[in-house]
């Protein structure tokens, strides 16, 4: 029920964003959110509301923090000689 | 260029089991999340595979319309009943009250409504001379909008049913039943996006366990686990944020100024653990008047004992799992549901069985 999906806005009105939601075109109330943003920005949106703005490089940011997290574990080695696929995995 | 959220590719997720294998604890420990999106994630794409033998995910109390005490239920079809269109999100419609769901109220001739938003039910109550009753289910991702459409004028005949519930509150009262056995949250990430990291401090921070805010990604999913592991290899034990790019530490402002322009918290009844101190909402004495509770007058049914042989509330506070339940798979099913973690799309049972979770493989 706390479902979240990103959507792209389209157009910023005085209460509501017009965004493009998994290919639908359709408005998000703003009263809910609290950064600005602006046509080309991606908004979570829960029932009907913005909850949050999603800026173009969390994506990769995300991406950053998985790899810092497995390549500093790997560094240490691995702990447990069980895992085959760890060996696969240092680059 | 279009940039993606979504992530879920067998590369790195790779990467992140060979973490969690490196993490892994020598001794049982038992992982508890409290959020339907969050069991969806992890039943449908099998990452409950990643975990070593050690490690036990569960759900606990994570879907808001499987811990609606079913008294709450039987009030929104005793206000039904009394001639007002009672409007509700799709998945409360089939939990069972004592005796029946909204779903059967409505086949019995009540006006029940489903909606997708809060505003869907004001827009109803515009065009309507009758009463209009929003039954507010949902933790603090959805108790803003809420308060977000009382704050904007509503007519007179709009009234709210609130049952909305306040997340850190239940996770604290869980680590205090016995047997539970909880070494560590993953806390859900939309919940959190409201409330921040810091909204889970007051309540857990003197606990000593890990508390891993995650996102619903198949990726986000492993990178929190692995997150939780490393806090407990390294013994420091804290609450850390595994999903930054939808979760500020302070949480989102100005959802958090509207739910507390209108509401107070309050005790609220779990159906599975029973009435936990402040950890629900009521309605500030300046919004009264748009309180159903109060507008109708309804005589409580009383509340019908626990099903026999059903296992929610073992479920429900994460000391058991679906098919650790006779029932399972048996006599209740999504079509014939007996209790309701088999009836919200997001409780544990339903999504075992949509997606054949296992505990293990």
């Amino acid at each position: 029920m706390c479902l979240a999906a990103p959507a792209r806005v389209l157009e910023v009105g005085d209460d509501t964003l017009t965004v493009d939601y998994g290919g639908v075109r359709t408005t998000a109330r703003k009263d809910a959110l609290a950064e600005d943003v602006a046509p080309g920005d991606y908004v979570l949106i829960h029932t009907g509301f913005a909850i949050r703005r999603l800026s173009p490089e969390d994506g990769e940011e995300t991406l950053r923090l998985f790899d810092e997290l497995t390549a500093s574990l790997s560094a240490e080695g691995p702990v447990e000689a069980e895992s085959a696929s760890t060996q696969d995995s240092v680059e | 260029m279009t940039p993606s959220f979504h992530f879920a590719d067998p590369a790195r997720a790779r990467k992140l089991g060979d973490a969690i294998r490196i993490l892994s604890p020598a001794e049982p420990f038992k992982v508890v999340h409290v959020c339907g999106t969050h069991e969806m994630a992890i039943t449908r794409n099998g990452l409950r595979r990643f975990l070593p033998e050690t490690v036990e995910l569960l759900e606990g109390p994570g879907c808001p319309v499987c811990v609606t005490p079913a008294a709450e239920i039987d009030t929104a079809i005793a206000i039904a009943e009394a001639g007002a269109i009672v409007c509700s999100f799709g998945d409360m419609m089939r939990v069972p009250g004592s005796d029946r769901s909204l779903d059967e109220a409505r086949s019995e001739g009540c006006d029940v409504r489903t909606v997708l938003s809060a505003s869907d039910a004001v827009a109803i109550a515009r065009e309507t001379e009758r009463q209009v009753v929003f039954f507010a289910v949902g933790f603090e991702t959805t108790a803003p909008m809420t308060a977000a459409v009382l704050l904007e004028d509503p007519p007179e005949s709009f009234s709210v049913l609130v049952s909305h519930k306040q997340v850190p509150q239940a996770m604290a009262a869980l680590l205090d039943l016995p047997d539970n056995r909880i070494a560590a949250y993953l806390a859900p990430g939309h919940v959190s996006t409201i409330i921040g990291t810091e909204g889970y401090e007051a309540w857990l921070e003197e606990r000593r366990i890990p508390i891993v805010v995650g996102g619903f990604e198949p990726l986000d999913v492993l990178y929190a686990l692995a997150l939780i592991l490393r806090q407990h290899r390294d013994g420091r034990p804290r609450v850390e944020n595994g999903y930054p790019r939808a979760v500020a530490a302070e949480g989102n402002p100005v959802a958090q100024a509207l739910l507390e322009a209108v509401f107070e918290p309050a005790d609220a009844g779990w159906r599975g653990i029973g009435t936990i101190p402040s950890s629900g909402y009521r309605l500030r004495p300046e919004f009264a008047p748009f309180d159903a509770r109060g507008r109708f007058d309804i005589d409580l049914p009383v509340e019908r004992g626990e099903i026999a042989g059903c296992r929610c509330p073992d479920i429900l506070t994460a000391r058991a799992v679906p098919t650790d339940c006779p029932l399972f798979s048996t006599r209740c099913t999504p079509l014939s549901p007996i209790g309701p973690c088999m009836v919200g799309s997001e409780g544990a049972c339903s999504i075992w069985f949509r997606y054949g979770g296992r505990e293990s493989l």
